[in-house]
């Protein structure tokens, strides 16, 4: 047999029917996650068109994007940025009703964002395809499966027939050699990747990361990575199953228990792509080499290590982005003066995450007069942070310290930055106005976003940790 | 019911947007998204681009010249589309007045959503992007059935289209009846997958 990759056993397990010249191919659907807001239009077109949701068993929802993050009020109101993001929720609490769906809602220990809640209780398993109407669906190929966003057009297909219809991708392999040296994150390691092969560089592709440096990781920090394989063009990230994975899951809700976990594990030791098999293309990244990056433009791809100078625009389209960000070529994004710093969203919302920012910010305070906001990932990320008494480092330091949710990642739930103020942030997304209208986002790693809180300009984290290791 | 329209062709002058890279919260911001309806979201296309801080129209954005008004087809930069994948891009784009988006570039899930909603999404060459992007205001006719652009002096371009994207742009099909037509092997499918578990 011609040796294949992880994209194509996974492909193969999934085709319902083969693609032609003149149809795509129908692709089934292992994991459908669904939230509020690219949700209620497909709902409506089921109700329309009279039909059932497939497989409710296969659909699981949550609450995120529109959600406060601050608590209810005495009278148990939740302070909503608009009756409009209320009816959403509202709007999507009586579509799981309707339609039987399992809902990690207000009332759920669970609830979270949906791409750290999935993993959380065990819905996202090695060899499956899972989709959501997010693009951060990637963030599910740390386990080995193939996970994608779509629309709210697909997010009703899979809702009535549970599959898609897709031409298969191209893969891209991207090897990580060598090891990341000590403050430097996986968030610095894939925003280097996106600098690397630009923003479209993935246009057409699922990469899967392979080498040492990937292997080396844990599933955190693997989900860091995979999560933004989207802001590189890509549909999907993968990273073949190994025993880091298999550890994570084990136990956890809704994988299989006893003889079905062992025969789960067998039959995933297979997926990994075969000696020999090929990629359509191929890239090498060293990781010894990569610093802590930030982002100093208007897309991810915008991307330095904090030292280095900011390059010169390449043309008029750059120059504006410069504008935009009021940086200047030639001056590294280093010592920029901050005004609020965001640590949270499904590409850094994980306990390990919030551990690095209280690393740095035990026995210290935010710089006057900036803001720090610290949003846990999921019900329980908040949970475990606060047994570890992580809370209490942030708000000591002067941080607000929030219920769950997307929160300044998008800013649509009243969580924003003023025009023109500069936010470190652990998201994903430095697009204009992403976090409020004229808002300037410097994408960086929780250490990063941590240390620049402290001092109130973006700072390189390794100027604390020296300090620690010294002491 | 999100059955297209039959669409055959698109005929009108074209308007440019020389950026790259424009994502869709650029095409149409997050704190619009909490419509749970498909319509009305023509008015905030580009909105933080086209309107000036006090509402008014925002006489740099190129979409506000007089001579882009009413153009049914945008030519833009590079990677037109990128970022999330929320289908309130089309929508928007397609309650504004835009029929066809032609880049030399466009990113996938932007794509995919766009022709699931009838409005075509082009890609071509750079050469051709690049004579396109120098000459706003051309007049375009884009015939679906040959994938080809007619341009005024005669010339034409041809573009890759996928054939169902084709097939179902000109029947109005919409690709939810056509899965639901599957559905006898996607239960056999769910038959072998449960038997094999
Ligand atoms: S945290 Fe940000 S990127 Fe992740 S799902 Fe929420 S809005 Fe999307």
């Amino acid at each position: 047999m011609t040796p294949r990759t992880l994209l194509d056993k996974l492909w193969d397990a999934h085709r319902v029917s083969a693609e032609t010249e003149s149809t795509p191919g129908v692709l089934y659907i292992d994991l459908h996650l669904v939230h509020e807001v690219t949700s209620p239009q497909a709902f409506d077109e089921l109700r329309s068109r009279g039909l059932k949701v497939r497989r409710p068993d296969r659909t699981l929802a949550t609450l995120d994007h529109s959600t406060p993050t601050l608590p209810p009020d005495a009278d148990g109101r939740r302070p909503y940025y608009t009756k409009e993001a209320e009816t959403q929720v509202a709007t999507l609490e009586a579509n799981v009703r309707e339609f039987g769906i399992d809902l990690m809602g207000w009332d759920s220990p669970q609830r979270g964002i949906v791409h750290v809640a999935g993993p959380e209780v065990g819905a996202t398993q090695p060899g499956m395809t899972i989709v959501c109407g997010d693009s951060h669906t990637a963030t599910h190929g740390a386990f080995g499966s193939l996970a994608f966003g779509i629309g709210t057009t697909e997010v009703g297909h899979v809702l009535a027939t549970q599959c898609l219809l897709q031409r298969k991708p191209k893969s891209l392999a991207i090897h990580v050699d060598g090891g990341l040296q000590p403050g430097v994150t996986a968030k610095d390691l894939i925003l280097h990747i996106i600098g690397t092969i630009g923003i479209g560089g993935g246009t057409g592709h699922v990469i899967e990361y392979t080498g040492e440096a990937i292997r080396a990781l844990s599933m955190e920090e693997r989900m860091t990575v995979c999560n933004m394989s989207i802001e590189a063009g890509a549909r999907a990230g993968l990273i073949a199953p190994d025993d880091t994975t298999f550890a994570w899951l084990e136990g956890r809700e809704r994988v299989p228990k006893g003889d079905a976990w062992e025969r789960a594990v067998a039959a995933w030791r297979t997926l990994p792509s075969d000696e020999g098999a090929r990629y359509d293309r191929e890239v090498r990244v060293d990781a010894s080499t990569i610093q802590p990056s930030v982002t100093y433009g208007t897309h991810p791809g915008m991307v330095v290590p904090i030292h280095a100078p900011v390059p010169a625009a390449a043309d008029a389209i750059e120059q504006r982005a410069l504008d935009y960000m009021k940086v200047s070529a030639g001056k590294p994004i280093a010592g920029e003066s901050v005004d609020v710093v965001f640590v949270g969203s499904c590409t850094n919302g994980r306990l390990s995450d919030l551990r690095e920012a209280a690393g740095i910010l035990r026995g210290r305070r935010v710089a006057e007069g900036v803001r720090m906001l610290v949003v846990p990932g999921s019900e329980q990320v908040r949970r475990d942070a606060e047994r570890e008494g992580l809370h209490e480092v942030f708000r000591a330091a002067g941080a607000e310290w929030r219920e769950p949710g997307c929160s300044m990642c998008i800013a649509m739930n009243g969580d924003l930055a003023q025009p023109g103020q500069l936010v470190v942030a652990t998201s994903n997304r430095n697009f204009e106005g992403r976090q409020g209208k004229g808002a300037r986002t410097v994408l960086a790693s929780p250490l990063v976003a941590a240390a620049s809180a402290v001092a109130g300009r973006v700072t390189d984290p390794r100027e604390y940790m020296n300090q620690e290791a010294a002491a | 019911m999100s059955t297209n329209s039959p669409l055959t062709y698109v005929h009108s002058r074209t308007a440019v947007l020389r950026d790259e890279n424009i994502d869709t919260d650029r095409i149409i911001p997050a704190r619009f998204l909490t419509t749970t309806q498909r319509t009305g979201l023509g008015r905030h296309c580009f909105e933080d681009w086209r309107y000036a801080a006090d509402g008014s129209d925002n006489p740099a954005f190129a979409l506000n010249q007089p001579s882009a008004r009413g153009c049914a087809i945008l030519v833009a930069g590079r990677n037109f589309g990128c970022g999330s994948s929320r289908e309130h891009a089309p929508w928007a784009l397609l309650d504004y007045g835009i029929q066809a988006v032609i880049s030399n570039e466009i990113a996938d899930i932007f794509r995919g959503n766009a022709l699931k909603n009838g409005l075509l999404a082009i890609v071509l060459s750079d050469a051709e992007h690049r004579w396109l992007l120098d000459n706003p205001g051309v007049e375009l006719r884009i015939d679906i059935a040959d994938s080809t652009i007619r341009l005024p002096d005669g010339g034409s371009i041809r573009f890759a289209l996928d054939a169902f994207a084709r097939h179902c742009l000109l029947n109005g099909v919409d690709q939810m009846g056509f899965l639901l037509q599957q559905d006898a092997d996607i239960a056999a499918y769910e038959h072998r997958m449960e038997n094999a578990a």
